[in-house]
């Protein structure tokens, strides 16, 4: 049997630290390409959302280009969010174990790893951030095109695009939000972000925190 | 007859407002001026115009616009809507009267109404591009504009256009840079038959009210003027026969207000918004700092080895 959370690429070295590949260079590239998109638009998106962010649109050559490019870095999101999706979502799926690691959030938060159940790929957060982050970009993208008025001015009437430009702006802020979380947590579990610059996590991390996937591993249950 | 405007004089004057005569600035704070200018308005009578455009191509003429030429579709309106290139549009209803059966042709001068609440300086998030001096008119910024649209939400009477040339937007001054050195309103000037006048607010409602009494003796007994409370009223306002359904004039808003989903989006939800963010922030920086780093132990790296089946090397 394939476990669904095993995605190509991941492969357990034998070595003191064992290392663990975790994502292959096409999937960092995706990642990376998504990231700088992401923040690209919340700079550029949050220097129209308050007059005290306004200066940021110094950073894209002044209001005009501001208003200009972010739309079009948009369009670059959502087709590499696209590519991100399609090769995680299925390590995403709900699992059995999923539910008693929220249940123990606390000890989540308070670093007592030995009392949550063994994960796999991706805890129950990292669904959270992965299926929150997957809605509002469809969000995002929607509304965003009923607001691009220089190309789609024609498409919606007003009164739909008030409530788009506000749908868009909450969207956007919970969007930042989650990423917020997202890069935290990076931060926090030490040893993640070699996940996404060299692609290899150690043993020791997976062992830690996502013991059901290096056992997958381990044991042989290849996914495809 | 209302009194004309004098005709200029040829010697340059000084402008009668400027900056500093700012009470609102879009994106921005500004300190209102001590002094305040009397409030101007432009009253069109609508029972008094005759549909000639004049004040449409004195309008081109003075803001030097160049419309592109239309075709025609069978009604009177030239061009179809409002453009970047056509700040103010005459539009013509036919409309028959329920009670006398009679065909009326009402033609109704649309533009910015320079409201005094204005719902396109509240959306707008450039600083400077719109502003409103304390004689009431509103005017559009081009070099702070940045042909985002927001304006264009914001707007309850959906006037201002977005010029696909600069990507700024545009619509009527109200001629400020004429009023700014004593004259009045270009349209105002060219109208042959005085539907178009142009004075201080107070007396364009003292004007307003002898026309109202004058179209109530002639049997137009909603006869009323149009100055909507809901923008906390307006600096180009109308005299309208049936003030009491102000949209048979080619759906001129009944009660206009700034939209709630604009307010909502530019008050609570900015605020709302910077909140949770930086609450978000915070949260992460208080967190490390109490809980510290999660760090995989040597136990941890020891099992892994274990489970994969020892060291080889
Ligand atoms: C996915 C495709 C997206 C499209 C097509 C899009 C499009 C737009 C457009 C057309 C505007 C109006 C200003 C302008 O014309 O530049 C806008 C505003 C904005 N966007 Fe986006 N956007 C997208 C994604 C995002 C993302 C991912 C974020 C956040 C990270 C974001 C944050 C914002 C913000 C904060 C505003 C200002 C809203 C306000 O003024 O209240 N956008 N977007
Ligand atoms: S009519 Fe529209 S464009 Fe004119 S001041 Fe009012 S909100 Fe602004």
């Amino acid at each position: 049997m394939t476990a669904r959370d095993i995605e190509p690429g991941d492969m357990v070295h034998k070595g003191h630290p064992v290392t663990v590949d975790r994502y292959t260079a096409g999937a960092r590239l995706n990642h990376w390409v998504t990231a700088a998109s992401l923040i690209l638009l919340a700079l550029s998106g949050l220097a129209l959302f308050h007059p005290s962010l306004f200066f940021l649109t110094g950073l894209f050559g002044g209001g005009q280009w501001t208003r200009t490019i972010h739309p079009w870095i948009g369009v670059v999101l959502f087709f590499s969010f696209t590519g991100l999706f399609l090769r995680f979502w299925k390590a995403n799926l709900w699992a059995r174990e999923d539910k008693a690691w929220l249940n123990r959030i606390r000890d989540v938060l308070t670093n007592h790893e030995e009392r949550l159940p063994e994960v796999g790929k991706y805890n129950a957060g990292q669904k959270f951030i992965f299926w929150g982050m997957s809605f509002l970009v469809i969000v995002l993208i929607v509304t965003g095109f009923a607001i691009w008025d220089q190309y789609f001015n024609n498409l919606t009437s007003i009164p739909v695009k008030r409530v788009a430009v506000l749908t868009h702006s909450i969207a956007a802020v919970a969007i930042i939000c989650i990423w917020i979380v997202h890069v935290y947590a990076a931060i926090w579990v030490r040893g993640t972000i070699s996940a996404m610059t060299r692609g290899r996590v150690t043993g020791g991390w997976a062992w830690r925190h996502h013991r059901k996937w290096l056992r997958e591993l381990v044991s042989g249950k290849r996914g495809g | 007859m209302f009194p004309p405007i004098p005709n200029p004089a040829t010697k340059p004057v000084p402008p009668k407002f400027g900056e500093q005569d700012l009470i609102r600035r879009s994106a921005s704070r500004v300190t209102p001026p001590a002094q305040r200018q009397t409030e101007i308005a432009k009253l069109i009578d609508v029972s008094k115009c005759i549909g000639c455009k004049a004040c449409q191509s004195a309008c081109i003429e003075w803001n030097d616009t160049r419309p592109e030429i239309g075709v025609n579709t069978g009604v009177y309106d030239n061009p179809h809507d409002l453009t970047p290139n056509m700040f103010t549009l005459m539009r013509f209803t036919e409309w028959v009267n329920p009670e006398t059966e009679n065909l009326e042709w009402l033609i109704r001068k649309d533009g910015c109404m320079h409201c005094a609440d204005p719902g396109c300086l509240k959306a707008c998030p450039a600083p400077g591009a719109i502003v409103q001096y304390s004689n009431g008119i509103v005017d559009f910024v081009h070099q702070n504009c940045i042909g985002c649209g927001y304006c264009v939400k914001g707007c309850p009477f959906n006037i201002p256009r977005i010029s696909p040339v600069d990507h700024t937007a545009y619509k009527c001054t109200l001629c400020s840079d004429r009023i700014a050195v004593g004259q009045g309103p270009a349209c105002a000037k060219a109208c042959p038959t005085q539907a178009i006048v142009f004075g201080t607010k107070d007396e364009m409602k003292h004007w307003a009210d002898l026309r109202i009494e004058d179209l109530k003796s002639r049997g137009f007994q909603n006869a009323g003027l149009y100055d909507p409370p809901g923008v906390g009223g307006t600096h180009v306002m109308y005299v309208l026969h049936h003030a009491d359904q102000p949209e048979i004039y080619a759906n001129l808003p009944k009660n206009p207000t700034i939209s709630p989903i604009v307010e909502l989006w530019k008050g609570v939800a900015k605020y709302a918004g910077l909140g949770v963010m930086g609450f978000a922030v915070a949260f992460g920086f208080l967190h490390h700092l109490v809980m510290g780093p999660n760090r995989v132990t040597e136990a941890d790296e020891a099992n892994a080895e274990n489970l994969t089946g020892g060291n080889p090397s």
